[in-house]
């Protein structure tokens, strides 16, 4: 396990997660900026979608505990499964 | 009858559901802080519109982990009624009470103007003084009130007469042109299973006296106080 500098005395681990719209799901926002790129000359830009990053500090240092909890955010809170899809990538 | 308004830090329309609902009742309802988790024994709660914990992360989805929220959907699953109204309906998906989810607006923009609705489904505790099919002109403010379910809970909600408003034109034809946020088949309310909880965009309480430009909102409290002191 690779530890950055700092974590070593204390558990310490990060967490980065992506959420993004589930395929089907319209994005206005993403419409919206779609058309201003085309409309500053911006071209060959097939399809633009919107989503969210959120960065957590873990007081934790067993990956596998890290993204079980992670993933228990993420289905309670930190995306709607209805609509949003959730990738995480986990600093060790 | 008692009834309950939730007040969330960032609740902007709880005073005017107070007044909407005194006006109706003839006795005030309690404002309860979201905080609290001891919700007094009552007839009906109200979660009202607004803006709560600044929409951060998702319309509704900070306010719908509330301490109190839990207490909301216990009571709901209890029969109890509740009405959840624009940040309130918000709130209402985001705990699990009603499906869905309300999205931006296909438009972008926050929109603030009078819509027409018709009255799809006349016959539970919240519209029992409208008609179906009556044509209602209430208020709309909103920048997330694009339903969106998938299909299967979309055909659920018609199968099962759970939807309650659509917005339609003054002639009550529900259409694309009268859809103001982009809502899947036009859906401005829905009920749960049992009936028993309302979320709607729309606000009653904003056209519940004439002196404010119209009433199509007071057969929901006056409905509401009819049907709760009956079951006393």
């Amino acid at each position: 396990m690779r530890f950055v500098a700092g974590c070593a005395k204390h558990r310490c681990m990060k967490a980065r997660i992506l959420i993004t719209l589930k395929n089907g799901v319209l994005d206005p926002q993403g419409k919206a900026t779609e058309q201003v790129l085309a409309g500053l000359g911006f071209g060959g830009i097939n399809d633009v979608r919107q989503g969210k990053y959120i960065e957590l500090d873990l007081a934790e240092n067993n990956p596998t505990n890290a993204l079980n909890a992670v993933r228990a955010m993420c289905e309670k809170l930190l995306a709607n499964t209805v609509i949003e899809n959730y990738e995480i990538d986990l600093d060790e | 009858m008692k009834a309950a308004v939730i007040v969330s830090p960032g609740s902007n329309c709880d005073r005017d559901v107070q007044v909407a609902l005194q006006q109706s009742a003839g006795s005030e309802p309690i404002m309860h802080w979201h905080g609290d988790a001891n919700l007094p024994d009552v007839d009906l709660i109200i979660v009202p519109g607004g803006f709560a914990y600044g929409d951060y992360l998702r319309a509704g989805a900070l306010a719908a982990q509330s301490p109190v929220i839990q207490e909301v959907v216990a009571r709901a699953n209890k029969g109890v009624p509740v009405l959840g109204i624009c940040n309130g309906f918000q709130i209402l998906t985001e705990c699990g009470l009603l499906p869905g989810v309300l999205m931006r607006n296909a438009g972008l923009k926050f929109i603030c103007r009078d819509v027409d609705l018709r009255v799809e489904a006349a016959d539970t505790v919240f519209t029992l003084d409208y008609m179906d099919g009556q044509v209602i002109r209430i208020p709309v403010a909103h920048n997330e009130g694009n339903y969106f379910a998938d299909d299967a809970t979309l055909n659920r909600l018609d199968g099962e007469d759970r939807v309650a408003f659509r917005y339609c034109s003054p002639e009550g034809r529900v259409t694309d042109s009268a859809n103001p946020n982009g809502a899947a088949r036009n859906i401005a309310g829905i009920l749960n299973e049992g009936r028993n909880v309302l979320g709607m965009m729309p606000h009653p309480e904003r056209l519940a006296d004439p002196m404010l430009g119209g009433n199509d909102g007071r057969p929901m409290f006056d409905g509401l106080v009819e049907a709760l002191v009956a079951t006393e």
